[in-house]
This record gives structure tokens, C-alpha cells and sequence, in this order.
């Protein structure tokens, strides 16, 4: 069901919603968080909407979206409720915010927000300069930023490093998790061997390419490259090598990946890039310090960046 | 609730990726194939191909991943292939995605032959090997015994004959068994004896699907994790727990297994008493295997039968009636039974565990066949309040408290407890609150056989029955099904309904009533 408020107050939303509840058409389920999700009006919102409903299903939820209008023109308040099928399993509340008010996110998110549960905010566009320091970040445990959709997506990811503080989390993150996994069960089998050096290779806009060069340069603590390919996608190849042999993980079709070790036949598995529902959902799972990624963020100025650009560092 | 232990060091080295604060790291498996036998039944079909793709299409099955199917039938790779496709089209949880699909095919195989066939299990041995060689499966394979139990002594003999079981080095070979295992003490020791002649204990893997569900696992959660509930999970608050599984359908098509076996031996001696001993248990010292099994054996050495078996036992048999809309016939009607089979399709026992913990709090368990629907639930059912401050007439409506973990369908906790009714006189009546987490519909909340399979592929046992569980509860159990074939026969009760006149009889007695679940 969806409920339109034109010109409205926060506490005539919220009166709205308790009457949805008590008429039924809106059954309570337990809601574990508030996800608070910023972007411009006509930004991308309804993605971001359909992701976090989507997401909601493993993590019921109350999700705020604040929609920044037009600033010149006057102060007013367009509220939208949306619960039932038209929300998976989450309420959603959709706040246009134009004039004066459109600054104005945080004062407007409080009476919402779920009593004495966490709350995560999300800016599916661009973020903040400094999450933890905006309005909304103040208010949010957890504060989800996506480097990957930036203008310039690896100045962003160098500003999340400037700025990160706990809590902070960037969407180029889960999106390498499966990559991680992969590299972390390669190294669980024989021979138990040092890793000497890593290359990475990715696009040159992959903020999640520099990422996971990061997090090999903190983990294996040894010489880390970043290669450019000229091909987009995202992700091209991971190479790591050890006197014995190197290990290679590459993607060159943007689908499936190939394992190569020493001694092995080539393995083939399904690497395709993660939807971003599943990204968030991955997200929402924990609400405290991520000390890995910030590992990772802190060791970017540790990669060396590869001199010009190759199709494969593979090869 | 994740259980885990990672062994994340080989010879003494560290693997530096890994890192116990990193909780978002999947656990993949390493590279191994999965060797299914009976891939032509239902179970194959419907769960287990299912999860295999899930699980891939989750990037949780290591690069190279080999699956191979066992028959009789005359198939080449590709039929069975085709087989495989259409089972995942039709009952995989996650979306089909062609790219998923096509290199989980590459490990595809088929072995064609009969169990007493030699030449087959030296054809799947040399299968195996070239999987080896072409996949990279490392000399790492499950054998998944998708098959009755009668044929298991044939094929574990069949897999030591042709070096099949044989494990050597950093390789490992696991084999999964299911239910039943075994119909009585004597014939789970025989078979724990064939398995383990083959396979060491810490191979075997006893598949209970209900021990992959995530409530489940939420049980140790809810009560190891919170305040709230421990202080009074003992017999000084608790009145009785009641563990239920009801299914609406009937035993038509599975006379060959279920009769003459029955609803005890079907559900309770497995799935219900491992609710119960999870219900139970003292909290383990740590979540690693030794430690939960060692105290889930604790718990179901100390659990007995409530005596005399005669009033704390029920048991009963379902006849035609009107269910949900539609006829149902008897289980007497039902195709390859016999007429005057007295296999039960309802069983209900009371037990006592006698720890000081639960002293003195019968547990009831109960299952049956074309019950009202489909639930499995535990409740804990709470002592009524010492004293109630209220006039007689205001707390008439007031039962007791229960916390209700709902295990399927609809996974979650509820509570029950006492509220003001609106209005201007104090009326106090039972009220309900519900909670669910995690709904079955995203591709992360894992459906049992995905949890359970990567379990295996991971070597990680926590939850998986060990031997000794098995046997505990047939020990329990046992005398319960000695007495009924004694003499006398399955009450009737129609389709529909929630079981026989004499399930109530016998709860009646102790001053309790079912729930209606």
C-alpha cells in the first residue's frame, strides 16, 4: 500500500504510520534497524529503494529515504509511506525535502527512526566528504558510502581513507568479498608457502581493484602492484606469487574465474559481479567497526601503481 | 549462529589471509567432488542438486568443483546432466544464471552399474581419479549414500574394495549418511559398526536436516547469548516443554519404508530428541564439535521415559477424513499396506531428564501424520505466577507463559503472555508476540541441506549426530516401540485432526494440555 502526504510533518508521518499498523493492513514484524538512505531527488533512488526491500527480507527494517529537492524554492515536505507488498518486508518511508529544508535530513530522520535500534545511513550517490561528520552520519552506527558510482571513484576512495573513522564502509568493499574467499581458500592448500609479491589488475576507475590491492599489502605485508586493464568490469586478475608457483585468480570474462596454481589443472568458478542487494545485505549483517577494511584502506599509499596499462597482468 | 572451527594452518604455516575479526570471508570449501548414489530419488532431485548449484551460485563450492551421480540407470554424462539441469531449473533457491550453470557441468559425471557390480566401482574409482587429474579435486570426495540402509553394508564394502574409502595423506574421503540409521539400538550399532569398519567416525557425517535449519541454531543463540532466558530455563520456572512435529501429508507412495517403522522411529528418535537435547543442554564450554556434542550427550544419557509406559505413551493411526479441503484416505486404504497394519502415524511420548536442571519437567514430544498442518515447534510452557494480585474473575483467561521457538514453516520465536484487556474492568488474558528474522527468500539466508553439505565439504561436524547420539536415542526410544509391539494397536484418528483420543488422554493426565501449534 502507498500513502502520499504532500506538504507534510514528520509527526503527522508518523501518526500515519501507527494508524496503518492498528487498521492491519500493515502487520508489525520485529524491525531490527533503520536504514536511512540519502541521495538527491531524482537521484537513484527507487534502485536503492528496491535494493534495501530486497535486503530487508534478510534484515526487516524501516527504511527512510531522504530525497534533497530543489533548494531556491520554499520550505516544504513531501512524505510518501509505503508498507505492505510495495515494500518486501520493510516499511519505507520516502521524504522529499525542498527549500530550507533540504538541508535539514537529520532533524527531520529523528522522530522516525526506530526506538533503541541501530541505525545505518547510506548515500547510494555521492557522499559526504566526511560520513561521520554529516548530519546523518551522526546519527547512524554503521554509514554506507559507494566510491564505485563517484565522479571520480578512486579520488573518493583516497577521501574515505582521509576521513574514515569506525563505522565506516564503502559498497567497492563486499563487492570484493567473494574474490577474498577465493584467495583465502587457495592459500588454505598445499604447499603452505609464503606469498613474495602480489599484482593486481583492474580497471582504472576500480575503487574495489585498489581495495583489494590494500588488503593483500596488509594482510601478506609484502610488495604490492596495481595494474590498469583497458577493459571495464571492475576486478581483472589477482596474481600471487611464492617460489613454488603462483597462484592466479582472473576474471577475464566478467563472469567466471579461473584459478590457476602450480602443479593444478586451471579451475574454473563462477565470479560474476555481486548484485547490489546482495552487497547490502552483506552490509547490514554487521553494524560494528570493520577493522579489516579499514586495514585495507590504510594500506592503499603502501600499492605501487603499475607503469602503463596491460590487458592481463596474468599473462 | 555460526559454529565454527577453521583450520586455517597446514604444517604449522598461518594463512595470513584469513583473520578472525574478517566476519564477512566466506568459509569455501576446498577442492573436493561429491559422489551421490540413488540420484534418481526424490531426496537427490528436490534437495540435494538444488542446494549443490545454490551453494555455487553463492561462490561457496571451491574452482573445479566435481559432481558425480551413481545409477542403474543406462545414462551417459550428459542425461545425467540434463537431469541435474532440470532439478536445479525447478527447485534451486537462487536465480538461474547460465554462467553458474555451465561451469558447474563441467564437473558433471555419470557412473552407470549396480551396487554388487565390481566393474562399476572400479569404473567410478577410475572416475574419481581422472576428476583428479582434469578438475582438480584434489583426492578430496564425499560419498553421499542417498539409498536405504539395507544396501549400505554392499557399498561401503564396494567403496573399500576399490580403494575408494582409502585415504591418504592431506587428501581426505567423507561419506554422508541420512535417516534412518538403524530401527532399533542392536540394528544403529550394527550399521554405526559397517560404517565405521570403512570409514573412521570422524568421516561419517549423519545427516538431520532439521539441525541445518537456522532456528535451530537460533536455540543456542536465544539462550546463550541473552540474559533473559537462562535465569529461568530450569524446572524452578519451567512447568513442561512440549516439541511437536506435525505434517499434513500422509504415507501414500512410501509403504516400502514407512510401514512397519512408524512415526516414532521416523521422527522422534531423530529429529525430535535432538530439538529436545538443544533444548536441554547446559551451555557447552566453547561451540567447537567436541564441546556441544559432548554436552548434547550428557543431556541424552540422562533422559528417560516416563513410567508406565502404557499411560505416558500414546500412539495412533490416521483413517479417511476431510482435510484442508480435500479427502484423504486411511493409512489402511493407502496403497501397500496391509489391512490390519498396526504401523503408527502418530506417536507421543513424555520424558523426564533427570538433572537438577530439569528434575521433576516432563517433556512431551509428539508427531504424526495428516495432523491439522504442517509445523514443527518447540514450546517451553511456564509455571503460573505463585500469586496473582488480581480478583478470580479478572485472571480466568490467563494460562501459562510459553516461549515457542517455531521452527518450520514460518521460523521464528513467539511469546505468550498475559496483557490487560482494553477497557475500563482489569481483565487479564493470553496475548501473543512474534518474531522472525531472516526470511527464507534472500540467496544468503541458506536453506538446511546448502548449510549442512558445506558443513561436510568443510570437515566441520558440529551439526551432525554422532554415533553415540544415535545410539542414546535408540536406547531412549526403545522401549517405548517394544511395547507397543507387545500387544494392542494404533488408536484410530481421523485425517485432519490433531491426533488420537488417547494423546490427550495421557497429557490429560499429568494436568496439561497440547497446544494447538
Amino acid at each position: 500500500m502507498i500513502v502520499d502526504l504532500p506538504s507534510t510533518t514528520t509527526s503527522a508521518v508518523n501518526k500515519k504510520m501507527v494508524e496503518l499498523r492498528e487498521r492491519g493492513g500493515a502487520v508489525a514484524l520485529g524491525r531490527v534497524l533503520t536504514l536511512v538512505i540519502v541521495t538527491d531527488d531524482g537521484g537513484p533512488t527507487e534502485d536503492a529503494v528496491d535494493a534495501a526491500n530486497d535486503a530487508s527480507r534478510e534484515h526487516p527494517c524501516r527504511v527512510i529515504v531522504l530525497a534533497r529537492g530543489a533548494k531556491r524554492a520554499a520550505a516544504r515536505l513531501d512524505a510518501q509511506i509505503r508498507v505492505g507488498g510495495d515494500a518486501g518486508a520493510s516499511e519505507v518511508v520516502v521524504l522529499r525535502m525542498y527549500g530550507p529544508l533540504a538541508d535539514q535530513g537529520a532533524s527531520i530522520t529523528v522522530p522516525l527512526l526506530l526506538p533503541d535500534a541501530p541505525v545505518v545511513a547510506w548515500w547510494p550517490g555521492e557522499a559526504p566528504a566526511v560520513p561521520a561528520d554529516d548530519p546523518v552520519g551522526r546519527l547512524a552506527q554503521r554509514r554506507i558510502t559507494d566510491s564505485a558510482v563517484a565522479r571520480n571513484p578512486l579520488k573518493a576512495l583516497a577521501q574515505r581513507r582521509a576521513s574514515y573513522a569506525d563505522g565506516d564502509t564503502d559498497l567497492a568493499w563486499p563487492r570484493l568479498t567473494l574474490w577474498r574467499g577465493l584467495l583465502a581458500a587457495a592459500l588454505d592448500q598445499p604447499p603452505f608457502e609464503d606469498v613474495t609479491r602480489a599484482v593486481v589488475a583492474g580497471a582504472a576507475d576500480s575503487p574495489s581493484t585498489d581495495l583489494l590491492a590494500g588488503w593483500l599489502a596488509a594482510k601478506l605485508d609484502v610488495p604490492v602492484t596495481r595494474h590498469r586493464t583497458n577493459v571495464d568490469g571492475g576486478l581483472d586478475s589477482v596474481r600471487l606469487v611464492r617460489p613454488s608457483g603462483d597462484v592466479t585468480l582472473a576474471r577475464p570474462d566478467g563472469r567466471i574465474g579461473v584459478l590457476s596454481q602450480p602443479g593444478q589443472p586451471q579451475r574454473r568458478v563462477a565470479l560474476q559481479r555481486r548484485p547490489l542487494r546482495d552487497c547490502l545485505a552483506e552490509e547490514l549483517r554487521r553494524l560494528d567497526p570493520d577493522e579489516i577494511y579499514q586495514a585495507a584502506l590504510e594500506s592503499l599509499p603502501r600499492v605501487r601503481r603499475g607503469t602503463g596499462s596491460l590487458r592481463k597482468a596474468v599473462s | 549462529m555460526s559454529i565454527e572451527t577453521t583450520r586455517w594452518a597446514g604444517r604449522g604455516w598461518v594463512n595470513p589471509l584469513h583473520d578472525p575479526r574478517d566476519k564477512r570471508l566466506p568459509r569455501i570449501a576446498g577442492p573436493c567432488g561429491l559422489v551421490i548414489f540413488g540420484v534418481t530419488g526424490d531426496l537427490a532431485r528436490k534437495k540435494l542438486m538444488p542446494a549443490v548449484y545454490d551453494l555455487a551460485n553463492r561462490g561457496l563450492l571451491p574452482p573445479g568443483f566435481a559432481l558425480v551421480g551413481f545409477a542403474r540407470r543406462e545414462w551417459a554424462d550428459q542425461d545425467f546432466e540434463q537431469v541435474v539441469h532440470d532439478a536445479v531449473r525447478e527447485h534451486a533457491r537462487t536465480p538461474f544464471r547460465e554462467a553458474v550453470w555451465r561451469q558447474l557441468a563441467e564437473g558433471v559425471r555419470f557412473v552407470q552399474g549396480t551396487f554388487d557390480d565390481d566393474g562399476a566401482f572400479d569404473r567410478l574409482s577410475q572416475c574419481v581419479h581422472d576428476l583428479d587429474r582434469v578438475r582438480g579435486t584434489g583426492g578430496n570426495h564425499a560419498f553421499y549414500l542417498s539409498i536405504p540402509p539395507s544396501a549400505f553394508p554392499v557399498v561401503c564394502k564396494q567403496l573399500s574394495r576399490s580403494g575408494l574409502a582409502a585415504q591418504d595423506g592431506d587428501q581426505w574421503r567423507r561419506v554422508v549418511i541420512e535417516k534412518p540409521f538403524g530401527h532399533d539400538l542392536a540394528s544403529a550399532r550394527e550399521l554405526n559398526a559397517i560404517v565405521n569398519d570403512v570409514f573412521p567416525e570422524e568421516s561419517v557425517f549423519r545427516i538431520d536436516h532439521y539441525l541445518g535449519k537456522e532456528t535451530v541454531q537460533n536455540i543456542l543463540a536465544l539462550r546463550f547469548a541473552n540474559q533473559l532466558y537462562e535465569p529461568i530455563w530450569n524446572a524452578n520456572y519451567v512447568d513442561h516443554v512440549q516439541i511437536t512435529m506435525a505434517e499434513d501429508v500422509g504415507v501414500g507412495g512410501r509403504a516400502g519404508y514407512y510401514d512397519g517403522i512408524g512415526a516414532a522411529r521416523d521422527v522422534i528418535q531423530n529429529h525430535l530428541l535432538q530439538l529436545l537435547a538443544l533444548t536441554a543442554i547446559e551451555e557447552p564450554v566453547s561451540f567447537r564439535p567436541r564441546d556441544l556434542r559432548g554436552e548434547k550427550i550428557k543431556v541424552l544419557s540422562a533422559t528417560r521415559l516416563m513410567q508406565p509406559l502404557s499411560a505416558s505413551t500414546a500412539r495412533g493411526q490416521y483413517t479417511a477424513g476431510w482435510q484442508g479441503g480435500q479427502w484423504a484416505s486411511g493409512l489402511l486404504e493407502e496403497e501397500g499396506f496391509a489391512k490390519d497394519s498396526a504401523t503408527e502415524t502418530y506417536a507421543a511420548i513424555a520424558l523426564e531428564i533427570d538433572t537438577r536442571r530439569w528434575a521433576g519437567v516432563p517433556w512431551f514430544l509428539r508427531t504424526g501424520k495428516r495432523l491439522g498442518r504442517r509445523v514443527t515447534e518447540i514450546a517451553v510452557v511456564f509455571k503460573r505466577a505463585p500469586h496473582l494480585p488480581f480478583d478470580s474473575t479478572a485472571t480466568e483467561e490467563l494460562g501459562h507463559n510459553a516461549l515457542v521457538v517455531r521452527v518450520q514453516p514460518d521460523e521464528g520465536v513467539t511469546m505468550r503472555f498475559g496483557s490487560k484487556v482494553p477497557g475500563t474492568s482489569m481483565e487479564v488474558r493470553d496475548v501473543t508476540m512474534d518474531f522472525a528474522y531472516g526470511h527464507a527468500f534472500t540467496e544468503s539466508s541458506p536453506e538446511a541441506y546448502e548449510r549442512l553439505l558445506l558443513d561436510m565439504l568443510l570437515g566441520e561436524p558440529s551439526l551432525f549426530p554422532s554415533n553415540e547420539e544415535v545410539e542414546l536415542s535408540w536406547q531412549i526410544l526403545d522401549p517405548v516401540v517394544e511395547s507397543w509391539e507387545s500387544g494392542g494397536k494404533p488408536q484410530p484418528y481421523p485425517a485432519g485432526s490433531w491426533g488420537p483420543q488417547s494423546a490427550d488422554e495421557m497429557i490429560a493426565r499429568t494436568g496439561r494440555t497440547w497446544r494447538r501449534p
